[in-house]
């Protein structure tokens, strides 16, 4: 049966407030409206105003009040509706969400999930567009999961609600119309999508592409065009970028002996530097290239008619995989 | 006469569910006046063990901050935010709460911690360093002691709110209970105490927000703070009641939060309540309060002490005499004593614990840096040993 992203989401949010009472949606239009972009649809009709709240229109207040309500036991799943909307929230989840178990030597965790809708080229406006990841990579405390195909919306989402720490759900706003063949009823999971396990989605030779979220279609299309070239390109999504696998990394790594990292966030300090450093650092000698980046400008996101230009695409990412030193 | 003299909820004034004016805001305005009860013929009727109770209490309250102020001259606590001036709402806030509520202090609020059981050097973990948090927040139903301003206002919102949606949903298990914030004037006007009391107005949760407005954000007077007629006055805002306190009038304090605590718990809304009340010592240890008070200042305020007035009061009443005020000062010094005893023994906090809480489960990564740093441990004190036998 094909289903979108959008509805994978739907359809573990429903799985998880059926199967758990303790589950609470909240945010801003999550309710009668079914959020902005839907994933919420129906949820309110089916569980009640309660258990999937429409807010006032404050993120600070909804993300501190989720923070009480696991405080006493719920698994709030909090909706920020736009990347660039949740930054008023951030101190909430760098001062308490991230800290809280830790500073309470383990006695209070707090199981709320932080769904935001991320990344860019679906022509929005310019806070509509923003690939936040590394600001929370980049807080300890926090696991920090973005699905890039319908199964894992579905699979990750609910590792995510189960899950007895915080996770920022980064949900890629360009793949959530993409369709696959899948059905909630089939999946396990636990089998299907583990937080903190990385999947090799295409198995290659000559170069590994290290990606996740909005750009793991552009690699696969690139691996594809690749074969014209003569390379035969492995494509890994790492799915999770906190905890980071870098068992399935390294070895995909070790595999090929070159890599490429592809996100649209901007390069510096990027997630995509870390990932650089981590196989340096744990595949020096099976490499023969450098590993190298293709990602977003260091520029602030550009306005729709120009994102194109910003957005890693095929072409960028083949033209790093010619760079990868083939003539030694 | 305001909305909490008053059973029944506020009138509203357009169509449900409209957009034009929905609610009268005079029953939710406080009084124009601070409510004062020392000196007042209100306070013959109060409690006579009551405020007998309040003034050891208080007594109590003065020796802890003390004692802890001089923990940071013997550099035994890094750093003490005294309530010294602020005991009336510190011990109050603590005692209007029964045992299902909730506290969420904020840094300077130790003693409302202690007063509410917390051992006295577990209250004060964070402020000596060798743990962030030094209770357990399920045991005595208190929120670690939030060091970002205002940012636990929200979180008692929410959790209030948990209870009744549980409540609600499973009536066995329910539990009427109240969450008390404590925010300081400076606190008022970071964007969490407006998200939090919008929150908790719109979901009408059982909260009261405390504001101990002593005067000063660290150095910063409340008139470059806020052009509020009074930050009770805030509450109007957000449709929920605003009161308005005497915060050195331990009987009042204990009167109007005790009101606020039930008309919350009732169902009937959250409360704002203002103390006026002063800092008598410095922001913390570190800090120069001349800097930017006067010594006239500081002065007129200790003539107005919490502890002053009500022993004055108590002993112009009747209901207190020297061998009780030398009781009190007797189980003050006990206090005294206990808490330098728990002091006596330096902490040896446990470097495996800079891993062991971040996660659930270490990722595997925090696993090879714990690995890392305790190899490293192992080898300096393996290097400590070499040279302890080589100096032998």
């Amino acid at each position: 049966m094909s289903t979108t992203m959008v509805a994978a989401l739907n359809a573990a949010l429903r799985d998880s407030l059926r199967e758990d009472a303790s589950v609470h949606v909240l945010g801003e239009d999550v309710g009668t409206l079914g959020g902005v972009f839907r994933v919420t649809d129906g949820l309110a009709a089916e569980f009640g105003a309660q258990r999937c709240l429409d807010t006032p229109l404050a993120e600070a207040g909804i993300l501190g009040t989720a923070v009480g309500m696991a405080m006493y036991g719920l698994r709030p799943v909090v909706e920020m509706q736009f990347d660039a909307f949740a930054y008023p929230a951030f101190e909430q989840v760098v001062s308490h969400v991230a800290k809280m178990r830790n500073r309470t030597a383990g006695r209070m965790g707090l199981p709320i999930t932080i769904r935001v809708p991320y990344g860019g080229g679906v022509g929005g406006v310019e806070h509509h567009s923003d690939s936040s990841e590394a600001y929370y990579a980049h807080t300890p405390g926090l696991h920090v999961v973005t699905p890039a195909t319908v199964a894992d919306s579905y699979g990750l989402l609910r590792s995510a609600i189960a899950s007895d720490d915080p996770v920022v759900f980064l949900e890629p706003k360009r793949l959530y119309w993409s369709a696959a063949d899948f059905s909630p009823a089939d999946v396990s999971t636990a089998v299907v999508a583990p937080i903190g396990r990385a999947m090799v989605r295409r198995p290659g030779t000559s170069a590994t592409l290290l990606t996740y979220g909005p750009s793991l279609p552009v690699c696969l299309e690139a691996a594809q065009a690749a074969r014209s070239e003569g390379w035969d390109l492995a494509v890994v999504d790492l799915r999770s970028l906190v905890p980071f696998d870098d068992e399935t990394v390294c070895a995909a790594v070790r595999a090929t002996g070159r890599a490429v990292v592809v996100h649209e966030a901007a390069g510096f300090a990027g997630v995509g530097a870390e990932i650089a450093a981590r196989v340096t650092e744990r595949c020096f000698h099976h490499l023969a290239a450098p590993v190298l980046r293709v990602t977003g400008y260091d520029i602030p996101y550009p306005p729709p008619m120009l994102e194109k230009h910003h957005l890693p695409s095929v072409d960028r990412i083949l033209d790093a995989v010619a760079r990868l030193q083939w003539e030694q | 006469m305001t909305v909490l003299d008053d059973s029944t909820a506020p009138g509203l004034v357009g169509p449900p569910n409209s957009h034009g004016p929905r609610r009268d805001p005079a029953p939710l305005l406080p009084d124009p006046e601070p409510v004062r009860i020392l000196g007042t013929p209100a306070a013959k009727t109060f409690d006579a063990e009551l405020q007998r109770d309040l003034y050891r209490r208080l007594v109590l309250g003065r020796r802890f901050n003390q004692q802890a102020t001089t923990l940071t001259r013997q550099g035994r606590l890094a750093v003490y935010p005294a309530s010294t001036g602020q005991e009336a709402c510190q011990i109050t806030a603590a005692m209007v709460l029964r045992e299902p509520d909730w506290l969420f202090p904020s840094y300077r609020d130790t003693l409302a911690v202690v007063a509410r059981g917390v051992r006295p050097l577990d209250a004060l973990t964070l402020m000596r360093g060798h743990a962030h948090s030094g209770y357990d927040p399920y045991e005595h139903r208190i929120a670690p002691l939030s060091t970002p301003l205002a940012t636990q206002a929200p979180h008692a919102v929410g959790l209030a709110h948990a209870a009744r949606l549980r409540a609600a949903a499973d009536p066995e298990t329910a539990e009427d209970l109240v969450a008390l914030a404590l925010v300081g004037d400076g606190g008022t006007s970071e964007g969490d105490f407006h998200e939090a009391l919008n929150f908790a107005g719109v979901l009408g949760a059982p909260v009261v927000f405390l504001v101990q407005n002593n005067g000063y954000a660290i150095s910063v007077p409340l008139a470059s703070q806020s052009a509020a007629p009074t930050l009770a006055h805030k509450a109007v805002g957000y449709g929920i009641a605003g009161r308005l306190v005497d915060g050195n009038d331990a009987l009042a304090m204990h009167s109007v939060l005790s009101a606020a605590v039930e008309h919350a718990r009732s169902g009937r809304g959250p409360v704002l309540v203002e103390a006026i009340t002063y800092r008598l010592d410095a922001h913390t240890n570190a800090d120069d309060a001349t800097r930017y008070r006067s010594a006239a200042e500081v002065a007129a305020w200790r003539a107005r002490d919490p502890l002053t007035l009500l022993e004055g009061h108590l002993r112009a009443a009747g209901l207190l005499d020297d061998a009780g005020v030398a009781a009190a000062a007797q189980a003050a010094e006990d206090l005294a004593t206990e808490i330098r005893a728990q002091f006596d023994n330096p902490p040896d906090p446990d470097p495996d614990s800079l891993f062991a809480h971040v996660y659930a489960e270490p990722t595997s990564q925090l696993r090879e840096q714990a690995a890392e740093l305790a190899a490293r441990l192992d080898a300096d004190a393996d290097a400590a040993t070499a040279a302890e036998d080589e100096a032998r």
